[in-house]
Order: structure tokens, then C-alpha cells, then sequence
């Protein structure tokens, strides 16, 4: 369980980085916190020729609040941006969600953006991306361009970013998700997501947000709905995730954890 | 820019335990086999290359670090710390080692590496944790011998035990 | 972290109590020290010979196919690579390993000419190191004609089944039947019968170091030598020189200081072992192969699933009279020596617990396309107790009785012992009632059982579960031989024992040192040796330094040296004991002369050699120890040496099975008895243990903190097995748990800290009176928990592991439909693991313009990304080489397509394969072209695709999705191009095939 042979450049600027990109293109791959990617270099599932390490890179390292607006840029860890002091405050789905990524270990290491771009279907940050209504961050060696949480995940571990751009940061809008609510059914502690909810407040009522069941997470808004209206709902929900069997759940065990789920966190939220 | 060639060696260097070390690697060396084999420190064990075991967790720059997820390139220049330097000397063991042995929190031992990096790292920063807490600082390892109750055991002692040694220091 | 000096708890003890005796005490190990300073000796630490080369192993990623052709050229020329080995070679280098039934079947470490199981080893790589050994693998091109294959045991009995091998016709590899008592006789006079059918599922202990070999060929004297962290039985080392075709006596075979763990499994080393021998014969130089965790969970060994219906016949009061067993055991694709150990191993235990005069048996063993299996702590206990303790709870239901007193009052009475089982075990000992009555009262059963009222009367599921088991220790090598009848027996040979050895020696300055062949993988052998020995010559266990490496070539050893089956505090540190005693017995005549007493007055204490009427009278230790060295001319005529002593014990119990079939397969045994709250969530239908009590009897207790530490090992093993752990198969055989994130092992977060309760009845047969203890809560747990599980849900039926899903699925009622207008729910995945599903498109051109594209093969090199070369076969067949990806996951593929039931312009169906490192797939198509009347064509599809290989175990979470959304992604590109009147596209079901197989779930 080696992995492929590679170059390996520790970048030194975001431009270096971009360069990488541009003239490597596919071939070329970042280096974040290595969670995801050293496990599929290591099974050789993957095998870049250059792999860019981009973890020494202070200008990416940055987390930013500005008018409520909070950035995190690519060089972020999980564990730094839990640390956070400001992060209950400004962001608490994230304050929520983010202990359920991995583990103590793994957090230290992982990044938020690297964890968007590998964009595992049952994986927590995308879930609370598109629960928030962020936006990801891009760049290549031409342009910079914003891309809506909706607009970003394109199915499994599939996503808008072209091979050449790296993603700089991403940014959660301000007072989002003020009122929220996060749960999450895993086989164990620090697994991946077999269905993972979110439901945030908002100014019409709700928006409910599911990760695992689906190839990307997907999210609903709804007025405030109570009831058989809020059974419907989330049924109609439940269905057009097109949940599937694996080794560790059913879909209709996906479909019943969403309904039942979603009725406790949108009634939390609504309260 | 440097840009390390697939097929090439390359010179690693970073301390190790405070102390510096040296050795050659290829791009794709990990950092797990780069310790083992090319520095000889075997105390860092590999259970798994996939990150989840937890037996060659080891600490980098003050990260808890899997290092078969890591690559030796990547450490160059760092702070590596690894099981062979929490002992005060070699024939001492460390508060924590001391009740790892007291409560046979380790039968094979194979874990227990990343496991005492785990907690060392930890009980640095959070004196008085709770079961929970070690519960789920631990969830990121695995043990296939011990059943995890006497680890924990030994954790929370440790924790005490290290507690009150603190506060003689200050006392005196 | 603040220092503190090394202080042992031995030091502190021994203040307070001088004469306590070190056995029975825990008092630190001296383990310890060098694994907590990362100082461990296991075998991947050890330094190699120079010029040690390094091995990876191809595997097969189907479950049955032919090999038709192994192209490894490219791979001999690669970096570094000395040698590819195929079958072939190692065929000729080795012969067959031994199979553990008498067939004309080959068992070999690597396949030849077909693979029988995904990762079956199909060829060997040897180069100057792992990295360059995995290169060249990618490089080696392996063409199979895949087969029809079995995993389920029953189906493999079905006479349409496909075969595995030739010389066990119809998969059956051994089908004996017993009577014992007159069973038919208590079936019809019974008021009752109970029957249960049980899959119990398969699962592995999983060692958290993997297995490792290193191995010499020396060439001059023909001879090998090999380290490896092999557990035993040390039976195996007669298999590994037949197939080396060397006598024993050429094969050295040392083990590691340290092994991290092994629960049985590092038995299934010996393959390996073999293939590596092999290939170092071939390179001539020393080789060393480390196992990787995708190759240990996918290949290395695994517990048997096993098939059993199980009958009781029954009185009304609930006492069980006969008991009727049918057991279908599936042992995977070769039947591997010991195998079919697993069956034979409880044979003499089918009653249990329980005081039962008539049985029936049928054991069948089968063959299937899975991996090999072998040792796994519980060995064959957590297959049958699974069987026979939850046909106890329905019994209870059945006749409305409490559980618990069913047991009662079936249990082996306590003045019984020892007792002889119907089919031939004799339980050495035991108090099974009091032992009961004694976890009924510390447990607090009362209190749970008000606790579960409580919650059910919350409208919590909230259920209780029991078991009792014997746990038998020390097996008898002779067992297996039970699966032979009587005359078989008697022309193959007499089968019996449990040869236990154990060396003490004393040094020229009184230091005492002692081997055993016991191969401890952290039980803290050494530990407990240190104790037993001190204890012999009235030293402190520091005195007495103990080596527990084996080294065939220079140490005592002997069949059943090993790690298995509990034997180490029954009998290896019995013989220890005894070891010591004969040099002590010794010392005692030398010291008696010195100190003028007569022999019977001296005592070993404190370091001394005293006289017991005046202890003032005595002489050091160390001067009457050295003696025998510096003037042995000084000794007592008769005294004998006493530099050192070899033991080897047998217990005279262990004797073969008789002509009626009887066996008393193991030595020892000893008595669990559990019972356990648990909760389940409703909305998860998670299982929380609420609280678990296990009492036990394992006889004298040697060191209470390991003993209790192997409660703990087992228990947790157990709970894993009941609620999260199995190896899943597809049932076209591939792999589905191929990680450490796909097969589950509990965490913290998982296992609670069960309450253990001791008793002490110690064996007799034994020299310490203990009895092994290491495996019991394997056997007792599962059907503990699912005891509990099927009480708190009122379910009949459950099966291992627990999986919420499952036990949602079991219990919810009807689901709510979907809105009106919304589809159902998409089409769910066969339990053949072949994704079926069906989709359309618009297109804008005419079905004539798109049935050109669909069968014109030029434009696909262009179009298809990664397509490196197309061949056209003929015009309905092609050949391409793809490389393609799916998010940061890439590999090369060589697709194969064929086009059939063309009906122009309306239909056609594709087929095809692709395959290449990753694995392969196979898919069937059916396109049908209708024109929509605007000129375009609706285009509409249903297909029917399969993966397999390495994606499928490493990424089984999220496969499916990701054949799915390619096949979508597929027909919406077809679309597009049509609609663009872009020349033929990649619209050849080998680009979709190609992108199948490349899909893999990202996971971790
Ligand atoms: C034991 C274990 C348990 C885990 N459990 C969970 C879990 O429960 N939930 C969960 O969500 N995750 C889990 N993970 C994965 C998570 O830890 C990873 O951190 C995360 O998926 C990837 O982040 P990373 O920084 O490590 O990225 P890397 O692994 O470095 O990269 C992942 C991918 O993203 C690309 N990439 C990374 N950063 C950028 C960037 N700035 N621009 C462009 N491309 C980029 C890389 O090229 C690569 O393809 C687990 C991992 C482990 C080992
Ligand atoms: S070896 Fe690194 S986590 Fe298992
Ligand atoms: S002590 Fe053996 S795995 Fe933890």
C-alpha cells in the first residue's frame, strides 16, 4: 500500500500554486490536509504526477470576519477553525457540525476546503455549505470567480472547480444559520454521514439540508410548516433524495431518518 | 520553487524529539516508513495506511498527525515528536506511561504508541478532562486487545496525577 | 510530562506481603516498559539481512475465473524488479499445502490456472523495496474467463452450484453424522420440539499488526530460514516443510519478540510463509513481505460463516432431552490444515452448559468463493453457543417461561464433575448454580429487570438477554481426527495430546532464565512465567528472566506449541511450574547436604534455601543455583544436574476419539454466564448496552489484571462481532468490507466496561488449576446482546451483526408512500449486487443519424476521454485502453465490447467488460431508438451493470451512486452530442463500462 510515484512541490506562493495548476492541469494535485487525498495515493486509487502542498502558505491560512461574513481559506484546518473563539458566535451550524468531522486526529490535520473540493456525499462541511448558502472561492492563474454552494457540487466527489483552479476560501454569509439545528446517524462515532440534517432558520422559515443520502447534499425552503404539511414535506423530500442500499443502510432507513429527523430539527428551529 | 522529482532522493531533515535528524527520501515516502526505516525510530507502528487505526498517529509542530498520511517531504523542516521521546530518560517512564503500565492499559502494545501521543498531546492542554472526553479523543484509535477501559483508566489517572504535580511545582 | 522513576508495583508488594505468593497477584508486567518507550521488538522493527529484497502480492479481483494468460514482461523489466513469480513457478519450486480433509484437491498459496476467491494471490513481485514491488504490479496483465460463483454454503450444496474444485463434488468437502444416546427415541417421546435456523456471519479478530515473513533460502545446505509472526500450532510447521519439500529439520522457522496480537488469526501466516520461502529460493536472495490492511481484510484468514439448524426436544417443564444439530460449515475456497478444525473444535461441547444424554449431528463442510478461513478467537464457539443459546430463549418464549430458568434447570449438576458429555467432553469442573445464583445477586439482575420495566412502560425498547457457556481450553490435537470415521482413524494413526514445553535454566551466578514455546502475541506470557517460577524458588519475579521467542532449530517444541485455544496458564505455565519444581527438588538434596537437614525440611524463601524447622539455618539462592556449574563434583551423588530442565506435558485426558465417536476435545473448561440490558433506540435502531455482566470460572487465577484484561480484549471483540463486524460478500463474490472504514471495529465510543464477576473452581487436571479464559466471551456475547436485542423488539429471528438498518427494517411497519406524482423509490439493488436500472433522452437527430453514431467506432478515440486505442475486432466487437477518472480517482482500463440483437434503426443491446488495477465491470445494455415525431429520437435505456475488485471492497459506500450517476451523466452526454450534430460521440458502452469499473467511493 504505497503510493505511485509523484514530484512534490511545497509551494511557497499562492501564485506558484496556480502556475502548478495551469501547466499541469489534471495531472497535478493540492495537498491539504492530506486526510482524503494520502488515503487514495496510499490504496493507489489516485496518481498524480505533482502533488502541490499548499499548508505552508500563510496567506491562505487565514480565517476573516467582515460585516458577519466569515471567510476561511484553503489553508484553514478543522481543528484551527473550531478553535476559534468567534465561531459559536458567528457560525454556529458549523460550531455544531464540524466535531463530527473524523475525529481529534484527523480534524488537526484536515482542512474546510479541502474537504468542500473532495465533496463526499455524506461529508459534513458540504452539508453545512449548502445549509448556509456559502460560497467557494476560485482561482486560477487568469481570474478569480465565486461559486454558489448550489452551484458547486456537481454529483459525487464531483465538483465546479476546473483542474486548473485552486480554491482559495470559502465564506459563510452573515447571521446565517443564527437559529439551527445539526444531527447526524453515523454506524460509529466519527464515521461518515449515513444521513446527516441540518435545518436553519430563515426569514420565510426554514431551510432543511440533508448529507448521505444523495450525491451531493441538497436542502429544501419551506414556510413555517407544521403538521401533516411538515410530514408531506419531508416524505417528498425523503423520496426525491433517491436514497440507495449499501453495506451499512438501507434506503428506506435513509428515508425514515430523514423524516423522522427532520421533523425534531425543523420543529427545533421554528420554536 | 523546488520542485522534488518523483524518481529522485531527496534530503529530509527535521527534529526529531528535539534532536536533529536526517535521511534521504522519495517524494512518495511517508513519513511512517521515513521514521521506521530510514531513522530507525520503529516505535511509530503502521496498522492500517488508511488513517483510521491511529497506531502511527505522532505529533507535528503541536499537531496530532497520522504520519501514514503524511509524506516525510512535508515534515522537513518541522517539529516531529514520537513515542520514543516521552520518557524523561531511558530507564524512567512518564506519568503517563507509569499508569498505562499500572492499569494493563496495553496487552500487545501495537496501539499504544499513537495512542500515549494522543493523550500526551492532550492532557498538555486540557488538564481535567472527563471520561467523555478521553472517550472521544480515543475514538480515533484503534485496540483490539485491551477492551479501552483500562487506556481511559490510565488517561484519567494520569490527568490527576499530573494535576497535583503541577501544582506541587507551583507550590514550591 | 513530569518524571517519575520506573517503580513496580512488585517493589511495593513485596513490603507487605513477603509471603504471599506471586501467583494470583497482578503485578506489572515486564512487558511494559519496552512497548511504552516504543522499544518493542515485533517483526516489521527487527533488521533484515543485507540485500534483503521485498514482496507485493497481485490478487484476483474475481470471485471464480480461469487465469487464460499472465503477461508479467513489462514487469520484469521494471526498477528494481528481480523476479515475477506466477503459479507456475511457485508450482514448481513448492508443492501442495496440506488440505484438511482426504480428497484429490490441491491447496496452494497462490492460484494456479484459476482464482477461487477475490484476493487469492495470483502472482508475486519481488524487487529492492515495497514501493517499486507495487510498481511493477500495475504492470503485469492478467486475462480471466470469469466463472459462475457461490458464497452462500447452502447454495453451494444446490446441484446447479458452480464447483470450486473437482475433488469435493457438488462443494462438499466432508459429511459425517453422529448419534450419541438414542436421540430418535427422546424426538418421539418429547412433548415439545424447538427448532432454529441461524446464518452465523463471518468476521475476523483483525490483529492490528498485519502479518510479516521474512525468508532465506540457503541454498548449499538446501534449507530455509524464517522469521514470522506465526502463532502456532506448531503442527503447521510440518505442513510448511512438506510444502517446502524439505524435511523439518531444514525449515527454521523463528517468531518475532513481540507480535501485535493475533486472536488465532496470525495462524493463517503460513501460506505466506510457503509463497515467500519460494520466492526466495528463486531470487537467491532473502526476502521479506509485510502485509498491507487491504490485503489482510480482503485475504488473510477469517472465522467460518456457518450454516446450522438446531432442534431440542423438550419436555413440558422445559428440560431438554435430545438435541439435534445440522451444520453446514463454509470454510471459504480451500480447505487450509487445520480446517476443518473449526467444526471439530466444540464437538465434545455440543451441550454446553447443559446435562443433555442424546444428540444428533450432521456436519457438513463446503467449499465456497470466499477467503480461506482459519483460527479466530472463539473457534467454532461463537458458531455454535449463537445456535444453541438462542434456541434456550425460544424455548422460554415458547413455553412462556423465564429464560434464565430454563437454563437453570438444564445446567450439568454440581456434583457431577467430573462430568462426561454425551458426545465425549469431560467438563474437568465447575459449580455452574452457584456460579449463576452468585452473578444473579452481584449483577443486580432484580434491579435490571426493574429497570426494563421502568423504560417499556416509557414506550422504550428496552429488552434482557442470558447465556451459559462452557468454554473449553487446550485442545486435544486429536480432535479433528473426529471428522474420520473409526476406520479411517485406525489406518491413519493414533491422533492425541497436547504436548506443552518448558525449559528452566540456571546460570553459572544463580540467575534463573526459562523458555517456553508459547509465542504470547500480549497476553503477557513472560509476566506470568516470571511469577509461577519465582514462586518455585522463592524469588521475586525480576530474578527470573523468561524467553518466549521460538526458534524451531534450537528450542523444545513440539505439534501444539503455539497461541491458540487458551492453553498458556492451563498448561504451558503448568509445565513451567513443573520444570522448575524438578530443578528445585534438585537444589533441595544439594542444599539439604549443605545445611545438613534432610531434603524434606528445605524451603525456597526470600532468595534463600532454608531449613523449614530453623530458617536461620539456610544458604543463598544463587550459591546452591551456581553450584552445578563451578564444582559438580560437590554435588550429592544422586542429585542430578541442574543447569537446566526440559519438561513437556500431556494431560493423559486428551486421549483420540473413540470408536463410538466420542472426543474430549479440550482439557479444560471453564464457565461463563451473562446477562445484559440493552436499549434501542427508536429512531436509530442503534443498540446501547445499558449494562453487561459476564461471571466466569477459568479455574485458578493466575494474574487478575491480564485475566481480566482478556475478559475485556474478548468482550469487545465480541461486541464488534454482534453489532458491527462482517466481512460482506456480494453474491457474485466480491468483497464489500475491504477497509478499516468498511469493516467496523469497535471504538471507545462504543464498548462500555462490562461488570466481571469471578468464581474459582480450579481444574484438576491442570498443574496450577487454572483453565483457559481468553476465548469465552466471543462465544458468550453475540448470543448474549441478541438475546437482549430480540427481547427488547419481540423478534424471533436475528441475525449477526446487528445493523440498525436491519433491525429497522424488521420492526417498522409500512413506509409512507411518496407524494402523488412522485416516483418511487429508485430501483434498488439486486441481492445479486448488479445495479439495474433504466432512463431516457431526447435527442435531436433522427434514430437513423443516432443508430450510425452508436456503431460507428472511429469517432470514439476522438471522443472518449482518456481513450488511448481502439481496435475493432470486427463491426460488432471492440477493444479499447481507456484512462479515466472520477474526481481526484483515476486508472487504466482495457475495455472489451460487443454488440448484439441489432434491429436497425430501433434497438440494439451492448455488452461488455472492462478491467484493469482498479477491478473490473461487466454490463448489459438494451438502447432503444424511437423517433419522436418532432424529427428527433427518444432515446430510451435499461441496464444492468456489475463491479467488481478492488473498487468494490475499498469503496462499497459509494459504488453504487457513482455507477449511477455515470451511467446518467453517459446518456446525457449521448444526448448533447446527438442534439448538437457533433459527429458520433463516445456512445460505446465500453467508454461507460471503462467509467464503471473506475468509480470508486472516496472514502477515507
Ligand atoms: C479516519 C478518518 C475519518 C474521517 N471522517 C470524516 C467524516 O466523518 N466526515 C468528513 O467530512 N470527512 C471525514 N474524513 C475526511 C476529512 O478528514 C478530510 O479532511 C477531508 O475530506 C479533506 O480535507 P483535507 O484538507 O485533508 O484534503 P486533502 O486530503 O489534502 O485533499 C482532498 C482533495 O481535495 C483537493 N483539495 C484540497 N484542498 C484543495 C484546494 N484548496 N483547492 C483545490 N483542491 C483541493 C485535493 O487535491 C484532494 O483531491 C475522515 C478522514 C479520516 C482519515
Ligand atoms: S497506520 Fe496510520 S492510521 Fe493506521
Ligand atoms: S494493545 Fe494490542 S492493539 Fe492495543
Amino acid at each position: 500500500m504505497k503510493p505511485a510515484a509523484f514530484d512534490y512541490v511545497r509551494a511557497e506562493s499562492v501564485n506558484e500554486v496556480l502556475e502548478g495548476l495551469s501547466k499541469e492541469g489534471g495531472n497535478a494535485r493540492v495537498l491539504a490536509g492530506g486526510q482524503s487525498l494520502m488515503a487514495m495515493l496510499n490504496m493507489r486509487l489516485a496518481k498524480p504526477r505533482l502533488l502541490i502542498d499548499i499548508m505552508r502558505l500563510k496567506e491562505l491560512n487565514r480565517i476573516e470576519e467582515q460585516a458577519g461574513v466569515v471567510t476561511i481559506g484553503a489553508g484553514v484546518r478543522q481543528a484551527a477553525l473550531l478553535a476559534w473563539p468567534e465561531l459559536a458566535r458567528t457560525q454556529p451550524l458549523l460550531a455544531r457540525a464540524l466535531p463530527w468531522v473524523g475525529h481529534v486526529q484527523t480534524r488537526s490535520r484536515g482542512t474546510i476546503c479541502g474537504s468542500l473540493a473532495h465533496a463526499d456525499p455524506s461529508a459534513e462541511m458540504p452539508l453545512a455549505l449548502i445549509a448556509l448558502g456559502g460560497e467557494v472561492h476560485l482561482r486560477n492563474a487568469r481570474r478569480r470567480r465565486r461559486v454558489a454552494a448550489t452551484e458547486f457540487f456537481l454529483g459525487m466527489m464531483a465538483t465546479a472547480r476546473a483542474e486548473d483552479e485552486l480554491i482559495e476560501a470559502v465564506s459563510f454569509p452573515a447571521r446565517a444559520g443564527e437559529r439551527c439545528a445539526f444531527r447526524e446517524v453515523a454506524r460509529r462515532h466519527g464515521d461518515f454521514a449515513i444521513v446527516a440534517c441540518a435545518a436553519v432558520a430563515t426569514s420565510k422559515g426554514v431551510r432543511f439540508a440533508v448529507g448521505g443520502v444523495a450525491d451531493v447534499p441538497q436542502a429544501r425552503d419551506w414556510p413555517r410548516l407544521d403538521g401533516s404539511a411538515l410530514d408531506d414535506a419531508l416524505n417528498g423530500f425523503a423520496y426525491e433524495l433517491d436514497a440507495r442500499d449499501d453495506v451499512h443502510a438501507t434506503a428506506r432507513y435513509r428515508r425514515d431518518l430523514v423524516r423522522i429527523i427532520g421533523r425534531d430539527l425543523v420543529r427545533e428551529v421554528l420554536q | 520553487m523546488t520542485r522534488l522529482s518523483a524518481d529522485g532522493r531527496h534530503p529530509v531533515r527535521f527534529k526529531l524529539n528535539g534532536r536533529p535528524v536526517e535521511a534521504e527520501a522519495e517524494p512518495r515516502t511517508l513519513l511512517s516508513d521515513f521514521l521506521r526505516q530510514q531513522i530507525g525510530a520503529t516505535g511509530t507502528h503502521v496498522g492500517c495506511e488508511h488513517g483510521v487505526c491511529g497506531a502511527c498517529t505522532v505529533i507535528i509542530d503541536g499537531m496530532l498527525t497520522r504520519s501514514c498520511l503524511t509524506l516525510a517531504a512535508q515534515a522537513d523542516g518541522c517539529e516531529v515528536q514520537t513515542v520514543e521521546g516521552l520518557a524523561p530518560s531511558p530507564d524512567r517512564l512518564g506519568i503517563l506511561q507509569q499508569a498505562f503500565r499500572r492499569n494493563h492499559a496495553l496487552q500487545c502494545g501495537f496501539c499504544t504508541a499513537g495512542i500515549l501521543m494522543s493523550l500526551d498531546h492532550y492532557l498538555r492542554r486540557h488538564p481535567a478532562p472527563s471520561e467523555a472526553d478521553i472517550r472521544d479523543l480515543l475514538s480515533g484509535h484503534l485496540c483490539r486487545c485491551t477492551g479501552y477501559t483500562p487506556i481511559v483508566k490510565a488517561a484519567l489517572e494520569a490527568a490527576a496525577e499530573l494535576a497535583t504535580t503541577t501544582q506541587e511545582k507551583s507550590d514550591a | 510530562m513530569a518524571e517519575a522513576a520506573v517503580q513496580s508495583a512488585s517493589s511495593v508488594d513485596q513490603n507487605t506481603a513477603e509471603d504471599r505468593p506471586w501467583v494470583g497477584r497482578s503485578i506489572e508486567r515486564v512487558e511494559d516498559a519496552a512497548l511504552l518507550t516504543g522499544r518493542g521488538r515485533f517483526i516489521d522493527d527487527l533488521g533484515t539481512p543485507p540485500g534483503t529484497l521485498h514482496a507485493a502480492i497481485l490478487r484476483s479481483p474475481h470471485a471464480h475465473a480461469d487465469i487464460v494468460s499472465v503477461d508479467a514482461e513489462a514487469a520484469r523489466r521494471a526498477p528494481g524488479v528481480a523476479a515475477v513469480l506466477t503459479g507456475e513457478q511457485v508450482k514448481a519450486l513448492t508443492s501442495s499445502l496440506v488440505v484438511g480433509v482426504k480428497a484429490p484437491v490441491e491447496c496452494w498459496p497462490i492460484a494456479t490456472e484459476r482464482v477461487r476467491y477475490v484476493g487469492e494471490p495470483v502472482a508475486v513481485v519481488v524487487a529492492s523495496d515495497r514501493a517499486r514491488a507495487e510498481d511493477a504490479i500495475e504492470l503485469i496483465n492478467v486475462e480471466y474467463r470469469p466463472r459462475a460463483a457461490v458464497v452462500d454454503p447452502l447454495a453451494a450444496l444446490a446441484a446447479d452450484a458452480p464447483v470450486l474444485h473437482d475433488g469435493f463434488p457438488g462443494n462438499l468437502a466432508s459429511d459425517r453424522s453422529f448419534s450419541y444416546g438414542n436421540p430418535e427415541q427422546a424426538f418421539a417421546e418429547a412433548t415439545h420440539r424447538f427448532s432454529i435456523d441461524i446464518r452465523y456471519p463471518r468476521n475476523s479478530c483483525t490483529p492490528i499488526e498485519t502479518y510479516g515473513v521474512v525468508a532465506t533460502y540457503d541454498a548449499a545446505e538446501n534449507a530455509y530460514d524464517i522469521l514470522a509472526n506465526f502463532q502456532g500450532p506448531f503442527s503447521i510447521h510440518t505442513v510448511i516443510s512438506r510444502a517446502l519439500k524439505v524435511p523439518g529439520n531444514r525449515v527454521r522457522l523463528r517468531t518475532p519478540p513481540d507480535s501485535g496480537g493475533s486472536f488465532g488469526v496470525k495462524q493463517g501466516v503460513f501460506p505466506y510463509i510457503v509463497l515467500i520461502s519460494a520466492a526466495s529460493r528463486a531470487v537467491g536472495r532473502p526476502v521479506k513481505w509485510i502485509e498491507d490492511r487491504l490485503e489482510h481484510l480482503t485475504a488473510s484468514v477469517s472465522a467460518t460463516n456457518r450454516a446450522t439448524t438446531l432442534s431440542a426436544a423438550i419436555t413440558a417443564d422445559g428440560k431438554i432431552l435430545a438435541l439435534d444439530w445440522d451444520q453446514v460449515e463454509d470454510c471459504g475456497a480451500h480447505l487450509r490444515a487445520p480446517e476443518p478444525a473449526t467444526l471439530y473444535r466444540m464437538h465434545g461441547n455440543l451441550t454446553g452448559a447443559y446435562d443433555i444424554r442424546h444428540v444428533k449431528v450432521r456436519n457438513r463442510v463446503v467449499v465456497t468463493n470466499k477467503t480461506p478461513t482459519g483460527l479466530n478467537r472463539g473457534f467454532g464457539g461463537p458458531q455454535v453457543y449463537f445456535a444453541l443459546e438462542r434456541l434456550v430463549q425460544r424455548i422460554a418464549i415458547g413455553l412462556r417461561l423465564d429464560p434464565l430458568d430454563v437454563i437453570r434447570r438444564n445446567l450439568v449438576p454440581a456434583n457431577a464433575f467430573p462430568y462426561r458429555t454425551a458426545t465425549g467432553a469431560l467438563l474437568d469442573s465447575g459449580n455452574y448454580q452457584e456460579a449463576i445464583a452468585r452473578a444473579v445477586e452481584q449483577g443486580q439482575l432484580a434491579e435490571l429487570k426493574a429497570r426494563r420495566d421502568e423504560a417499556r412502560a416509557q414506550g422504550r425498547l428496552y429488552g434482557i438477554g442470558f447465556t451459559a457457556v462452557v468454554e473449553p481450553s487446550v485442545s486435544n490435537m486429536g480432535y479433528i481426527t473426529t471428522v474420520l470415521t473409526a476406520a479411517e482413524r485406525r489406518k491413519a494413526g493414533p491422533k492425541n495430546g497436547a504436548q506443552a514445553t518448558a525449559t528452566v535454566a540456571l546460570d553459572p551466578v544463580g540467575g534463573v532464565a526459562v523458555h517456553v514455546a508459547s509465542v504470547p502475541q500480549g497476553q503477557g506470557h513472560r509476566t506470568v512465567l516470571s511469577q509461577v517460577v519465582a514462586d518455585v524458588f522463592g524469588l521475586k519475579p525480576q530474578d527470573v528472566r523468561v524467553n518466549t521467542e521460538i526458534d524451531t532449530a534450537k528450542d523444545a517444541w513440539s505439534i501444539a506449541s503455539g497461541n491458540y485455544a487458551s492453553r498458556f496458564a492451563a498448561a504451558v505455565a503448568g509445565t513451567a511450574k513443573l520444570a522448575a519444581e524438578r530443578i528445585a527438588v534438585r537444589l533441595a538434596r544439594i542444599a539439604a547436604s549443605q545445611l545438613n537437614v534432610e531434603p524434606a525440611d528445605i524451603m525456597f524463601a526470600g532468595g534463600f534455601v532454608a531449613s523449614k524447622r530453623n530458617p536461620e539455618n539456610r544458604i543463598a539462592f544463587s550459591r546452591v543455583a551456581a553450584l552445578c556449574h563451578w564444582s559438580p563434583g560437590s554435588l550429592p551423588d544422586d542429585a542430578g544436574q541442574t543447569i537446566r530442565e526440559t519438561v513437556f506435558w500431556t494431560p493423559p485426558e486428551l486421549t483420540p476419539p473413540d470408536d463410538q465417536d466420542r472426543i474430549n476435545s479440550s482439557l479444560c473448561h471453564g464457565f461463563i454466564f451473562d446477562f445484559c440490558g440493552v436499549e434501542i433506540d427508536r429512531t436509530t435502531f442503534e443498540t446501547r448496552i445499558d449494562r453487561y455482566v459476564t461471571m466466569h470460572d477459568c479455574g485458578t487465577i493466575l494474574h487478575p489484571g491480564m485475566v481480566n484484561g482478556q475478559i475485556r480484549g474478548g468482550f469487545t471483540q465480541a461486541l464488534g462481532a454482534a453489532l458491527y463486524e462482517e466481512y460482506a460478500y456480494a453474491a457474485d463474490g466480491s468483497f464489500l468490507t475491504g477497509t478499516f472504514a468498511d469493516y467496523l471495529l469497535p471504538t471507545t465510543t462504543e464498548v462500555p466496561e462490562p461488570q466481571i464477576i469471578h468464581i474459582e473452581t480450579p481444574s484438576p487436571f491442570t498443574p496450577l488449576g487454572a483453565k483457559g479464559v481468553g476465548e469465552g466471551n466471543c462465544m458468550s456475547t453475540p448470543a448474549c446482546i441478541a438475546n437482549a436485542v430480540a427481547d427488547a423488539l419481540g423478534l424471533a429471528d436475528v441475525t449477526l451483526p446487528l445493523v440498525p438498518a436491519k433491525l429497522a427494517d424488521l420492526v417498522r411497519g409500512p413506509e409512507p408512500e411518496p407524494p402523488t406524482g412522485q416516483s418511487k423509490a429508485a430501483p434498488t439493488r439486486e441481492g445479486d449486487r448488479r445495479l439495474r436500472g433504466e432512463g431516457r433522452a431526447s435527442v435531436n437527430g433522427a434514430p437513423e443519424q443516432v443508430w450510425t453514431m452508436l456503431l460507428d467506432p472511429q469517432t470514439l478515440q476522438a471522443v472518449i476521454p482518456g481513450c488511448e486505442q481502439v481496435h475493432k475486432v470486427s463491426d460488432t466487437h471492440f477493444r479499447a485502453d481507456v484512462t479515466l477518472g472520477i474526481g481526484p480517482v483515476s486508472g487504466r482500463y482495457r475495455a472489451d465490447v460487443q454488440l448484439f440483437d441489432l434491429d436497425p434503426p430501433r434497438a440494439v443491446t451492448l455488452r461488455g467488460k472492462a478491467e484493469g488495477a482498479l477491478g473490473f465491470g461487466t454490463a448489459e445494455g438494451r438502447i432503444t431508438l424511437e423517433p419522436d415525431g418532432k424529427g428527433g429520437t427518444q432515446l430510451s435505456y435499461s441496464y444492468d451493470a456489475a463491479i467488481g475488485g478492488k473498487v468494490a471492497s475499498i469503496g462499497g459506500r459509494l459504488l453504487d451512486g457513482a455507477t449511477r450517476v455515470i451511467i446518467g451523466q453517459f446518456f446525457a452526454a449521448l444526448a448533447r452530442q446527438a442534439g448538437g450534430g457533433a459527429p458520433a460521440s463516445g456512445i460505446s458502452m465500453f467508454a461507460l463500462l471503462a467509467k464503471l469499473a473506475s468509480l470508486f467511493g472516496g472514502r477515507r
